[in-house]
């Protein structure tokens, strides 16, 4: 059995997503085991991002449900009884439960701990590496400021708080090899010290899922080999599973456990990369081979 | 210069040409607004008056300007150069077109333009020193910055005192009273919306609003209630800063042209409404006899128990102007010091990562609503502050004193500073408003000018002379380095060219 089947993190249940008249996403059905490192792949336009801009709340899906278990594994018919409520989330007995198509997206951030890169890198350019990686530890910080009151008196607890958060940086900072660079501005950084930097960002608002939409778009080798040990890194020390939209299949193959294809906003093969590798439906969704040879 | 030799006739040429041609554009752009000029006679019938000279000197002095620019390298010698030309000219239109000839300003006139245009051949021509090294680290331009912040708050605290031992109680009431409380009271509202459009990156065009609530507030609470100063001062923040979020609300989906709109109309509904709402406002007339200032409860009368007599001294308006000076200069730092903690505090980095990228925020899980709230709040609330003053300082107030022309002010002060940048905006406050007063001071320009020369009826075009010229030399302010709230190893300034100026 494999992993996304027996502890599903998020099941993704026929969602659908149309703009206007133009369906983007046509109910697909598919989950994202807990621990995994999902790969979300398809032709340009397949609406793998559209996808990710209703997981992460950027958009509110038209129809369909995702069920996200950020703790325990949430029992099906449980979930249809919390879905009837119309409430987003529940403490479940069999797990804690948020229905991601009914929250905002900074809610899906902040509390069912879902984080998010972008295709095109949204930095805080002005603001420096460090400070960026202290913004995405607002929530925690703002309460440790008891909303600013402590702060603005500079209270030791605050001041521990903020000690704190600055190590956590720190400490990401070594992983994504920036420590250097802590003090410069975000925007004057190479563009794959970017990448990883919006990739640490991210992980700095210790999420349960993380959810990459191309982050190896525009990198060279080694640095695609440098994103590879950065997320096993992620996955295996930091408990985090992840979400890839990628179109470089060396990255796809290496460090996937489980990979989803869409094309034309429709599910077409879900399974391990060996599996999917396979799929005559993906090889002609690849390759363009005629309708007819490839009919089941 | 021998670059310059070489290209020599080349450059004349240039020069001419450049010159003919910025002066034709200027006949053909200020034909229809100099040359012709619709009056009414003496049977109120219109007539039109002919005033080609004007287009004359027009022209001739937007083509002597673009000849010294394109003919010389140095600033200096350019600025100079243009400055006599103009000299020159005004003394040679002296001798032509005057009736009765000034002698005097006819001298003057030309002496200056000869001795301009001389110090400019000298700039030109003498040996250049090599460019200088690049500027200093980033570091030390902080220090400086901070160093200087520190003189110039101790000499502002010393400010009134000197002034007073140096011209006595008389002289030195204008000079506290115009220029340091009213450039205070600007000081404080620039650092108020610099929360908004410094901070935030939210364009706000209608921040008088809250000036003119916390304004009313304090007029109308005091003279209905008899509430005093003391108690309405927080009242008024309170009451601005819930306005400020109620301006927030409908406005929360709103970006760059769109919420400077909303936020402009609110401006006006404010200013239309003090003016209509006869029955609570008293409409243009205005809330008059607002009680003044006390000292602590000590009133600043002549009378026994007022507080020259308490404290032994003479009484003179002096001590009202003085501690006038003080409350709002403690104001003004009050609103200093909490947006300086707040910058280092979650908070004040959120409104900057909101002004950098909301959509980044939000996938960080940061609330952006609350953050565009607080920024209104407590922009709004600082602005209240400085209304309550402001009633207090006038013990007058009518709808007039909140025109859009103060939010314009207001927000021409936070960019001229340099958007974020508590000092940048410090001292574009007292460049602005300081300037526009000393435009009264300027006396010697009318045995220049004639006496019906009033400088002070040319104070928006300077104005706008200023904004234009500071856009092309410093487009991002006085002060165009961003501060960074956190550092690992070293604060090091962000070069304003990666900072954004916010979505809306």
């Amino acid at each position: 059995m494999n992993r996304w089947e027996t502890d599903p993190l998020l099941r993704v249940e026929h969602l659908t997503m149309r703009f206007g008249g133009l369906t983007a996403v046509n109910d697909v059905s598919f989950s994202v085991g807990r621990g995994d490192i999902t790969a979300l792949i398809g032709p340009n336009g397949a609406g793998k991002t559209t996808l990710f801009n209703c997981v992460t709340g950027f958009y509110k899906p038209t129809r369909g449900r995702l069920a996200f278990a950020r703790e325990g594994r949430a029992d099906a018919s449980e979930v249809r009884a919390l879905t009837r409520t119309g409430r987003r989330h529940a403490r479940l007995a069999s797990g804690d439960v948020y229905l991601l198509e009914r929250m905002p997206d900074f809610e899906i951030a902040a509390r069912a701990k879902v984080a998010r890169t972008f295709q095109n890198i949204r930095l805080f350019t002005g603001m420096t590496v460090l400070e960026n990686l202290v913004v995405a530890q607002h929530n925690a910080l703002m309460k440790a400021s008891g909303l600013s009151f402590l702060g603005l008196f500079g209270a030791p607890s605050w001041r521990a708080a903020e000690k704190s958060a600055i190590e956590k940086a720190r400490q990401w900072l070594e992983r994504i090899d920036l420590v250097d660079r802590a003090d410069d501005p975000a925007g004057a950084l190479p563009y794959g010290d970017q990448r990883r930097l919006e990739i640490a960002r991210a992980m700095c608002a210790d999420p349960v899922l993380l959810c990459l939409d191309e982050p190896a778009a525009g990198l060279n080798p080694r640095e695609s080999a440098q994103l590879n040990a950065l997320l096993r890194g992620v996955r295996d020390d930091h408990g985090a599973s992840i979400l890839i939209i990628e179109h470089d299949m060396s990255v796809v193959m290496q460090i996937s456990d489980h990979v989803v294809v869409l094309d034309y906003g429709a599910l077409i093969s879900d399974g391990t990369p060996e599996f999917v590798r396979n799929d005559p439906r993906v090889i002609a969704a690849y390759l363009g081979v005629p309708d007819d040879e490839v009919a089941p | 210069m021998a670059a310059t030799d070489a290209s020599g006739p080349t450059r004349l040429g240039k020069a001419l040409r450049d010159a003919g041609f910025a002066a034709l554009v200027a006949a053909a752009l200020s034909f229809p607004i100099l040359a012709l000029r619709a009056e009414a006679d003496m049977n109120n019938t219109l007539v039109l008056e002919q005033r080609w000279s004007w287009i004359l000197v027009a022209a001739a002095a937007v083509g002597s300007a673009r000849f010294f620019a394109s003919l010389l390298d140095d600033w200096r010698a350019r600025a100079a150069a243009v400055l006599g030309a103009w000299a020159l000219l005004f003394g040679a239109g002296l001798a032509v077109f005057s009736r009765l000839l000034d002698r005097d300003a006819l001298v003057w006139a030309l002496g200056a333009g000869v001795l301009l245009l001389a110090y400019a051949w000298f700039q030109e021509t003498r040996a250049r020193p090599a460019p200088a090294a690049p500027a200093a680290a980033a570091p030390k331009t902080r220090d400086a910055l901070r160093l200087f912040a520190i003189a110039a708050t101790a000499a502002v605290i010393a400010y009134p005192i000197v002034l007073l031992f140096w011209l006595g109680p008389q002289g030195s009431l204008k000079w506290i009273n115009n220029y340091g409380v009213q450039i205070l009271i600007y000081v404080m509202l620039g650092w108020g919306l610099n929360i908004v459009v410094g901070l935030a990156g939210l364009l706000d065009l209608g921040y008088v609003a809250f000036f003119a609530l916390g304004a009313y507030a304090y007029a109308l609470l005091s003279t209905t209630f008899g509430l005093s100063f003391w108690l309405c001062l927080p009242l008024a923040g309170v009451l601005a800063a819930f306005a400020g979020v109620l301006l927030g609300f409908p406005v929360l989906r709103l970006r760059g042209d769109y919420l400077a709109l909303v936020t402009l109309a609110f401006g006006e509904i404010i200013n239309i409404v003090l003016t209509n709402w006869v029955d609570v406002t008293n409409g243009e007339a205005g809330v008059s006899s607002i009680p003044r200032i006390t000292f602590f409860g000590l009133p600043f009368t002549a009378a026994d128990d007022g507080f020259a007599a308490t404290f032994g001294l003479g009484f003179s308006p002096i001590h009202r102007t003085i501690f006038l000076f003080y409350l709002v200069l403690a104001l003004a730092l009050l609103t200093c010091f909490i947006t300086v903690r707040l910058r280092r505090l979650p908070l004040g980095r959120a409104w900057e990562a909101l002004r950098e990228d909301d959509i980044a925020c939000r996938s960080l899980g940061l609330n952006t609503t609350n953050i565009k709230l607080t920024a209104f709040a407590l922009g709004a609330m600082f602005g209240g502050f400085a209304g309550a003053f402001f009633a207090v300082r006038q013990g007058f107030v009518n709808p007039n004193s909140f025109t859009f022309m103060e939010s314009a002010t207001i927000l021409a002060i936070v960019v001229l500073g340099g958007m974020g940048s508590q000092t940048g905006v410090a001292l574009a406050a007292v460049a602005m408003i300081g300037g526009t007063e000393i435009l009264r001071e300027l006396d010697f320009l009318k045995r220049l000018f004639g006496e019906d020369f009033d400088p002070n009826q040319y104070r928006m075009l300077i104005f706008g002379l200023a904004m234009v010229t500071m856009m092309i030399w410093k487009p991002r302010g006085l002060v165009s380095n961003r501060q960074p709230s956190i550092f690992l190893k070293e604060r090091r300034a962000v070069s304003g060219g990666l900072v954004k100026e916010g979505h809306g």
